[in-house]
């Protein structure tokens, strides 16, 4: 049995919403509604869903980013919201973040160098040669040259940035990395690039990742588990391969008979789905679904599924599986 | 015999800036036919947008400025006629959809307003007559309940409804073109399919012409009769969408389907395209895709290829390696 | 590493693209190309010179009182003429420059450390103490400012406040009494860039709090400082200027603008005598316009979203 470095138990963010003369809240988008799920050392798991669904505040909660409403996030055992502020501090550069804008994700006032490198200062190194070396190794591992050290953000394209993110997120020898749609903004053969940037790195330093992505086709590619979210709450998990050859959620099917296939001789019976994704503010009863459903029937309207284990590690919340 | 409804012939478009000038649009040529789906393919940057506003008419001067080169449509010359003639054209033969619906739209009017607006304009209806035009155009568009639809705000839609309504708005006065620029981009994929659909449909039903502008070769699959690949404000590659996926000649275009991971056909690593996209400013008359081309030869580095048929049915591309036996440097 | 993970080679052309600048010298190149600003900046250039070098190729000395030569009209020894106590009024002109404008940048000064260190800690920490100190802020905007200064002007005179120190007091209430809207704005800002992606990016490396302020949110909001600084350089002028004219402000014989122009009190003086107060009226206006055409052209220059 493999070691569980991340584990989510329940876990649950409501953002409220304030309404009012005096601000109070009148409601709650629930964008993490109860969702539990492991993450193994060395493995990537990866995250899809729609907009809306809830899989980036995943992200950031569980690195305690924003604050959780409810529900335990155990990083190595330790449980991160019982953790007093300046031992997270020191936690932190074992799990590193890296965002899905290349651009907003960079101070434009900080020059590249520094950016990299600037956290070695606040945890212990203080040789600045120490830090400058370090700097340039990283930069090189992520295919950034050592002339750039002191060039500003916005001197470099899409791509580049997202290296130094990655190299920025990298310089502490992180162990586990939360890529946040690390390539939804970047151009296709960019995008290539940085997917096997990131699958070198985590052959090379064992990393872990949890790869958030709304795209089913890179998430197939990189990695070795995957969660699908829909409105807050995971409705299916398993192994990619199990996943991609035996989808069981209807919304799973959905999804991906949705993506495009660069091949115009493909044909595909389509499970084109009807209606908008409904507000998390205001989400369906029962099972979050049912409105879109092709296959919903009363019991979906009244009663959520279980989430439950169908044998084969694969889990799904349906009532008809 | 299908007509041809526009014909960009050496369409050059430029952009001043204080660095130098940038050819968005460098030496573009070519066809959209009656009731055909052409798919403009191509990376930020490369001059694909550009190229529709152009044809639009829509370029901010200055900076930018069509400085030659021809756009015929159904035969006249758009670049020569009056502003009047244009805005006549603009919304009535030729209209137009963004990537982003909610900035296109007016938060403060309701959705009948906006659609019955041009109608009343362009085509002269009264308020009534306009109102049910309205409501028919909405719910060609696939949207049911169309009167509650008619006296809402656009924040009071999602994303893929306010795509829904452009596409209304945009076909109020029956266009003979469509453009849309990247009409799906800013979608979930499950609404990008019901965009992609009633795109079809739309085309079936009214036999539009669709200038689509996209960066997703699985789009490009699905929707195009005709695609047209571009890289660096130039045309690299054009060919049927059959003859361009079976047969992709440019390495660039090759590099792009094979750089995209496709779902079920997992393999060990991707194939990469090395490098990025040129920096636009002063380009040299070279091949501007050499520095990243594994095929590279001497003369791409200082020679730019000859666009031409290369192939069967009308498949042109612009490169080296298919002139060797038709020219000796 | 394989091929593409390579340093990227880049062509010529984007080599020579890279001659870009850094944030600073774009900002640098838009101001120079806006001649409103230039203009600007050379007529405060020249205030500078005036006031500061001026006084010391005056044959005059500030205290040559001769009441033979009083009220006279401009002349070829009294290039400006003199005032009811024969005293040279291009001399006193200029060094009421010193203090106007000593007054008005020291006063911003201090406005502008307490603005930006406040709003910075509001925006920064949030929550009670965000609430405390924009709470206390309002209370200093609800405050009318003239009459308060007018009575802390009356209090200084009968505190008998020694005249040549009461500027410094005059420099510390006006900073003090300003530093609200600087604040207001500074908070405002670092609002924003918490909720920017490169901040939570701090966050999730473990950067101190010392680190976050001063390297990441400060230097993002110095473009809003160096503007609403500049512009209340000039409020600050003129508060002097007005307090002085009261009579409230700096008082005689330490000379300023303000209280050089009070003599247009006198209606013989106003109507009879008009060098006694066009010059140091005309010294209040340059100075503001010049003060107000810098800022408006750092706005535009250090503003991101217009683009030249």
């Amino acid at each position: 049995m493999k070691e569980v470095l991340m584990q989510v138990d329940n876990l649950k963010k409501y953002f409220p919403i304030t309404g009012g003369v005096f601000q109070r809240t009148v409601g709650n988008v629930k964008a993490v509604d109860d969702v539990s799920f492991r993450i193994h050392r060395g493995e990537s798991l990866g995250l899809v869903g729609e907009s809306g669904c809830g899989k980036s505040t995943i992200g950031r909660t569980i690195l305690r980013l924003n604050e959780k409403t409810d529900g335990t996030v155990l990083f190595q055992g330790k449980d991160l919201y019982k953790l007093p502020k300046e031992e997270l501090r020191r936690m932190r550069p074992k799990m590193q973040i890296v965002f899905q804008d290349p651009f907003s994700s960079l101070n434009p006032r900080i020059k590249v160098g520094q950016a990299i490198g600037e956290a070695l200062y606040d945890h212990g190194v203080t040789d600045s040669k120490v830090v400058r070396e370090r700097v340039l190794e990283t930069m090189n591992i992520c295919g950034l040259a050592s002339y750039q050290y002191d060039r500003y953000p916005h001197e470099f394209s899409g791509g580049q940035r997202q290296r130094i993110g990655i190299a920025r997120a990298l310089i502490m020898n992180p162990e586990f990395i939360v890529a946040d749609e690390p390539v939804s903004a970047l151009d296709v053969s960019i995008q290539a690039q940085i997917i096997n940037l990131l699958s070198d790195l985590q052959r090379d330093k064992q990393l872990t990742y949890l790869f958030i992505s709304h795209d089913l086709s890179v998430v197939e590619h990189l990695c070795d588990r995957v969660g699908v979210m829909y409105l807050g709450s995971m409705v299916e998990m398993s192994s990619t391969e199990e996943l991609f050859r035996n989808p069981l959620h209807p919304y799973t099917k959905a999804l991906m008979s949705a993506i495009p296939v660069p091949d115009p001789t493909y044909k595909r019976d389509r499970v084109v789905l009807q209606g908008d994704i409904p507000s998390p503010a205001n989400p369906p009863s029962g099972c979050k679904f049912h409105t879109r459903c092709p296959i919903a029937s009363d019991i979906c309207k009244q009663q959520a599924p279980e989430y439950r284990d169908v044998g084969n590690d694969h889990l799904v919340a349906c009532h008809f599986v | 015999m299908v007509k041809d409804l526009v014909e960009f012939r050496n369409l050059e478009t430029h952009f001043h800036t204080t660095a130098g000038t940038v050819k968005a649009v460098d030496n573009v040529s070519f066809t959209i036919r009656e009731g055909e789906t052409l798919c403009v393919v191509g990376e930020s940057g490369c001059g694909k947008s550009v190229t529709a506003m152009s044809l639009m008419q829509l370029i901010e001067s200055p900076p930018g400025k069509i400085v030659g080169g021809e756009i015929l449509f159904e035969g006249r010359d758009l670049l020569k006629l009056s502003k009047r003639d244009m805005s006549k054209i603009r919304g009535n033969e030729i209209s137009m959809i963004f990537q982003e619906p909610m900035s296109s739209l007016n938060p403060v009017l309701t959705i009948g307003h906006q659609i019955s607006e041009p109608l009343m304009l362009h085509m002269l209806l009264d308020r009534k007559a306009a109102k049910k035009r309205a409501i028919e155009l909405i719910t060609l568009v696939g949207i049911s309940r169309p009167d509650k639809i008619f006296d809402s705000y656009p924040h009071e839609l999602s994303g893929g409804m306010r795509q829904r309504i452009m596409i209304a708005i945009a076909l109020s006065c029956d266009p003979k073109l469509l453009i849309a620029d990247e009409p799906t981009t800013a979608l979930d994929v499950t609404i990008q399919a019901q965009i992609l659909d009633l795109m079809r449909d739309i085309k079936q039903k009214l036999n539009t012409s669709i200038m689509l502008i996209t960066h997703d070769l699985g789009v490009v699959a699905e929707m195009a009769d005709y695609v047209v690949v571009m890289y660096a404000g130039k045309v690299i590659e054009e060919a049927p969408v059959l003859e361009l996926f079976q047969d992709p000649q440019h390495p660039y275009t090759k590099g792009l389907l094979k750089a995209k991971p496709i779902i079920n056909q997992k393999q060990e690593r991707l194939y990469s395209i090395p490098g990025q996209v040129p920096n636009p400013i002063d380009l040299e008359d070279n091949c501007h895709f050499h520095d990243r081309c594994e095929f590279c030869m001497d003369i791409c580095k200082v020679k730019q290829p000859p666009f031409r048929t290369h192939g069967k049915d009308n498949h042109k591309s612009a490169c080296w390696l298919y002139e060797e036996e038709r020219e000796v440097l | 590493m394989s091929a593409d993970v390579m340093p990227i080679t880049e062509n010529k052309n984007t080599k020579k693209a890279k001659a870009v600048d850094t944030p600073w010298k774009t900002a640098f190149r838009r101001f120079t190309r806006n001649k409103l600003a230039v203009i600007g900046f050379i007529m405060i250039v020249f205030m500078f010179i005036l006031c500061f070098l001026g006084p010391v190729f005056s044959p005059h000395n500030l205290f040559d009182y001769s009441l033979k030569n009083k009220n006279l009209a401009p002349n070829s020894m009294y290039w400006l003429g003199t005032d009811k106590l024969g005293r040279d009024i291009l001399l006193r002109m200029m060094l009421a420059g010193r203090i106007s404008l000593l007054v008005g940048f020291v006063a911003t000064f201090i406005a502008v450390m307490i603005g930006a260190t406040l709003g910075a800690l509001a925006g920064f920490y949030g929550k009670i103490i965000d609430t405390i100190i924009m709470r206390v802020a309002d209370i200093f905007m609800a405050l009318p400012l003239l009459p308060i200064l007018i009575i802390l002007g009356a209090v200084l005179s009968d505190l008998k406040v020694d005249p040549s120190s009461r500027i410094y007091y005059l420099m510390v209430i006006i900073g003090v009494l300003n530093w609200t809207t600087l604040a207001r704005l500074v908070r405002g800002q670092i609002l924003t860039l918490r909720e920017q992606e490169f901040m939570q990016a701090t966050e999730a490396l473990g950067l101190k709090d010392g680190r976050k302020i001063f390297k990441h949110l400060l230097p993002n909001t110095i473009p809003v400082i160096i503007v609403t600084a500049t512009l209340s350089v000039a409020g600050a002028i003129l508060t002097e200027s007005a307090l002085s004219f009261l009579g409230v402000g700096v008082v005689p014989p330490t000379p300023s603008w303000g209280n050089m122009i009070s003599a247009a009190n006198n209606l013989i003086d106003f109507r009879k005598r008009p060098w006694l107060w066009i010059p140091p009226g005309m010294c209040i206006l340059i100075t503001s316009v010049a003060i107000n055409l810098i800022g408006d052209g750092l706005r535009d220059a250090l503003d991101p979203k217009t683009k030249k």
